[in-house]
Order: C-alpha cells, then structure tokens, then sequence
C-alpha cells in the first residue's frame, strides 16, 4: 500500500529585509555595480518553502596597511600588490571575482601606526577609486579611535552607501549618526550572543536608524573553534526574524577569513605540522569549509581572504542556488 | 498574546451613556487610547444600553473612524452580532461570541463564515457557566468541532473556558486552567484560547495583581489571547515578561520596549 507523505514544507510570516549597498551616478554615488543582499522568505537554500531572490555574495579583504600577520599561504596571492590599495582592491575585484572590497582600517589603531582620520579617509577614496563595486569599511576595533575616524570616512564616502562596521552594545551613537548623515548601512555587532545581538539592534533603533538598514555581525568562529554556537544563534535568529522577529530579521555578515587565519590548523607551515599535509592547500581549504558551513547557517555576506577560498565559496553558493551543478 | 481591549462596552457608565446620546469623542478616545496601548482588537459590546442592531452599527462605524485596529464585535444577540459586521469596512473582525448551545451555535457560526471573520466560542451552555473541567472541554470541543466543519481553520477559533472571579468562585481558576490544557490538545495547530481576564478579579481590592498573576499561569498553560484591559502597564508588563519566559521573544535587556515597539506598530 503506498504511503502518504505528509507535507512538511515550511512557511514563514515575514522576508528577511532587504540591504542593498552601494550606489550607482544615479543613486549619487560612483559605483559601476550595486549588490543587494537579504530578501529570504525560507530558511537558506530552502528553494523549495519560499524565495531566496539573493544569493549570498563575497567580499575580500584589503587592508590600509600591509598586513604582517598574514601567513605566507594568504599573503603569497597578494604579494604584488599588498603595496597599494587600489591595486590590491582591483586584484580581488578583476582576477577573484570580489563580490564588494571588505576595507579593514587596521592602521588607525592606536597600539599600531595610528594613523589619522584624514589618512583613513584617503584610504577609503583610493579603493573607491581603484574598483567599482560596493565597499565595507571596517574600523580598527578601538572605540575611540573608530568614533574619530568614522565621522571623517563617512563624509569622504558620502552618497557611495557604504556597510560601515562595527557598532556594538557600548559604542553605536557616533556611528549611527554617521551612516544617517551620510546615508550608509550599517554593521551590529554582538559576541556570540543573541540577546544582545537584539539589545544592538534595539539600540540602533532607538538612536534613529531604520531596522532595515542594519546587517547583524553574530561574531564568527572558525571551523573547530565554537563554528557551532555561532551556527546555532544565526540559526535561532533567522528563525525568529522569518517569524516576525523585525529585530532579528537583518541579514547576516560573517568574517570568515579574519578568524580562519588566526587558527593553527590554517596557519602552521608544514614543518611544524608535517602530518596536517600541506599549508598552501590546508588555510584555503579551512577556510572554504567554514565558508560552507556559514552559507548553511544563513549568511548572507561572507568575508574572505584566499583567492581559492572566495572560488569554493562562490562555485558553493552557485551550487546551491541552483545556477551550477 | 492577542490582547482584546474590553473597555467599550455598555458595562461601562460611560459607555453607555455616550451609546444613548450619540456621544462619538468618549468612545473615540477609548478606541484610540486602547490602539495605541497595542490592542490587536477593539471589543465593541452595546450590552443592555440598547436592543437596537442600529445601534452596534452605529458604535462599529464610530470606533472604525478612530483606529484601523481590527474589531471584536461583541453581542450574544445574533441580529445584534450581523448588524456589527455589516458596518465593518474590511478590516478583520471576530464574532464575540457564541455559547455551546444549539441554536446559537446555527445562527452564529454562519454568520462568521458569511464575514470571513474569527469566532469566539464561549463554553456556556444552557445551564449556564460550567463548573467543572468536563463541561469545558465538552462545549469548547462542539464549538470547534462545529466551527471547523463549517470552514473556519483553527487559527480563527477562539475557545473561552469561562473564567470566573476568585472573590466568589475560588474554585473555579484551577479548572479554567485545566480546561486550556486539554484545550491545546484538540488540533494542531491548536485554536485560540481567550479569557474574558478581568471576571476574575471582580469585586477584589487587588485586582491587577490577581488578574496579572492569573495570565501569566494561564499563558503557561497554553493561553494565548485574552479580552483585557490593555491600560494596564503591569498587566502588560506581565505579558511580556511571560512571552520572554516562554520563549516565544528573543531575550534582550530592553525586552519591554521591544513589547511597546510590536505594540505601536499595531501588534504581533
């Protein structure tokens, strides 16, 4: 006797937002292309409960300065070019197929070159410059470093809509009159914590910016390094914002390849860990997967390093949005 | 928590004295006060200030020019209950209500059907308010038995397992709560389960506290609508808080202006 198959199929009551960043001459900025993220009404990759009108997209990181810390594996790609912003930046955009240019403003630290809002800003203007997609800016990490900066970049980016990151539970006030005054998105940050991830959200809200202009950052673990905590908040808050949570329905920023390449697993050369097999396949590889693993979670835009890494990640994303077998 | 804003009833002096002089702003002013404190409907009830269908008709269309909140319309009479439909401009009602009784149950269902409206079934009979758990889920069970074989889905029943006030009836807040457990049991997805909240603390001197202390019991229990005073701040606190506790609202530190927010934007 055949067996009924119940329909278990899921549907949801509300779309995640939609965030498109970047601006065209028409939209007032200099952009030759927009990327849109966001937009699911399923959980991801369900194709078959509801839309997913936007694939996840890759951005690649270039930094203000060149990075020392970055193993020889990850470094040997952009050996060329590390020198210049703007080549770096076109490198990943024209050879890598760079979704949007991930823009870290390492150099402002202050336990570093401290280098002055001004210098920032001409950063940010020689990437604009040098490539025609989307750009995110990333500050250093220092709360009153970033406040200093942020008010300069954002005005020397204006009307480019530029995702400016991070604002956190104890610093989004200066950042968030940044991005409405100069009408760019913005990135909430939270550690690993879902609570908070909300409160963020709610403070953002609070100061005056629309919900729909904000992309959760949940903070990123690489592969074997809490992957699965972090799978399961953006999983629990996806599931909320498709449920009508608005404060948890922002799409969903990871940083994989900041995280990927401060791991040993990614980084130990060969010699110290002949038995791991060889470093140049091994960090792309660690890096790819936990790409994989964070497009299953529900990101939306990953940042990257290794040119490999951004290739598995893209054919992956193809793949799963039906476009490639 | 679908919250029901009881105030515009006849039970009201107010009420019912706008109702007999055609007073629109004292009925204008609860409307809006009630939307605002995030009612998801406006109950209307003319009670015993009028028999006259017109009147409801009146009342709805005074209420609906106020808010765009969606209606409760709330008569035991069913020409009282059709005439309140017909006024409606579209948005979603609920029929408040019919009892377990034959007859109603033929006159009232069809006419939530006819308007694509939910149904509030009360599980008072002939006899009248029932007094035991058996009683309960008997007439909860053939409103809903009648309401879905008529086509209206479960997430449009409410079911009402008559809540009676504590001051007189102490027994009786134990059974309700049973009641809504066996409730949730009659489908899945289970229908509506609503009190009438504020019978309960009737004739008491602390009633928001025995009225909050209540819904947060029965929400453990599976309610999940009430008619209520939405005025009352720590009532609604209560509700909030038993959301988070239940798991059905993230947690954040500011979980109470998330509650207000969801609220201003009319409702859940």
């Amino acid at each position: 006797m055949p067996i009924e198959i119940p329909d278990v199929r899921e549907s949801f009551s509300q779309a995640i937002y939609t965030v498109t960043l970047g601006a065209t001459r028409d939209g007032g900025g200099t952009r030759t292309k927009v990327v849109t993220v966001g937009g699911e009404k399923a959980l991801p990759f369900h194709h078959f409960e509801g839309e997913i009108p936007h694939p996840p997209v890759v951005a690649m990181e270039v930094w203000d300065v060149p990075p020392e810390d970055w193993p020889d594996p990850v470094r040997m790609p952009f050996a060329d070019v590390m020198g210049s912003l703007g080549e770096w930046a076109r490198k990943c955009v024209e050879e890598h197929g760079a979704d949007l240019i991930c823009l870290r403003l390492v150099g402002c630290d202050p336990n570093g070159e401290d280098r002055s809002p001004e210098e920032a800003a001409a950063a940010v203007k020689e990437v604009l410059t040098s490539v025609g997609v989307p750009l995110i800016v990333w500050g250093c990490g220092n709360p009153e470093k970033d406040n200093e900066v942020f008010p300069v970049v954002g005005e020397a980016a204006a009307g480019e809509n530029c995702l400016l990151g991070t604002i956190t539970q104890d610093n989004y006030k200066t950042l968030v009159a940044v991005a409405t005054a100069y009408k760019h998105k913005l990135i909430a940050e939270s550690p690993v914590d879902i609570n908070i991830a909300k409160q963020v959200n709610i403070l953002a809200m609070d100061a005056g910016y629309p919900l729909e202009d904000l992309v959760i950052y949940p903070s990123t673990g690489a592969l074997g390094y809490g992957i699965e905590y972090v799978y399961s908040i953006m999983e629990r808050a996806r599931l909320a914002g498709l449920g009508g949570d608005k404060l948890m329905a922002q799409p969903i920023l990871c940083d994989i390849g900041r995280e990927v390449w401060g791991v040993k697993e990614a980084r130990a050369p060969r010699e110290e860990q002949p038995e791991w097999g060889d470093a140049e396949l091994r960090g792309p590889l660690w890096e790819a997967t936990t790409a994989y693993m964070y497009l299953l979670a529900g990101a939306d835009i990953l940042v990257m390093r290794h040119p490999e890494a951004v290739r598995a990640a893209k054919r992956a994303i193809r793949m799963l949005m039906g476009e490639e077998q | 928590m679908i919250l029901i804003g009881e105030r515009i009833n006849a039970g009201f002096k107010d009420i019912a004295r706008a109702i007999r002089e055609k007073a629109v702003e004292p009925i204008q002013e609860w409307a809006r006060r009630q939307a605002a404190a995030g009612a998801d409907y406006i109950d209307v009830n003319i009670g015993a200030a009028s028999k006259d269908p017109a009147d409801m008709a009146w009342l709805i269309q005074v209420v609906q020019e106020a808010v765009p909140t969606p209606i409760s319309v709330d008569s035991n009479r069913p020409e009282v209950l059709r005439a309140g439909l017909e006024a409606l401009d579209g948005r979603p009602a609920l029929v408040n209500s019919t009892t377990a009784d034959d007859d109603k149950i033929a006159e009232i269902v069809p006419l939530a059907v006819e308007y694509g409206a939910g149904l509030i079934g009360v599980a008072m009979d002939q006899r009248g308010s029932p007094q035991d758990v058996e009683r309960r889920v008997e007439n909860g069970a053939k409103i809903f038995v009648a309401a879905t074989e008529a086509g209206i889905p479960p997430e449009r029943i409410f079911l009402d397992p008559v809540l009676m006030p504590i001051r007189f009836m102490q027994d009786q807040a134990v059974k309700v709560l049973e009641a809504i457990r066996e409730y949730i049991l009659l489908s899945d997805p289970p229908p509506h389960i609503s009190v009438g909240l504020s019978n309960i603390c009737s004739k008491t001197k602390e009633r928001s506290l025995i009225t909050r202390t209540f819904v947060v019991m029965a929400m453990a229990a599976g309610l999940d609508a009430a008619i209520c005073n939405v005025l009352d701040r720590e009532l609604m606190a209560a509700v909030a808080t038993a959301e988070v506790i239940l798991n059905r609202e993230i947690y954040s530190d500011d979980f109470l202006k998330v509650w207000a927010l969801k609220r201003s934007k009319g409702g859940e």
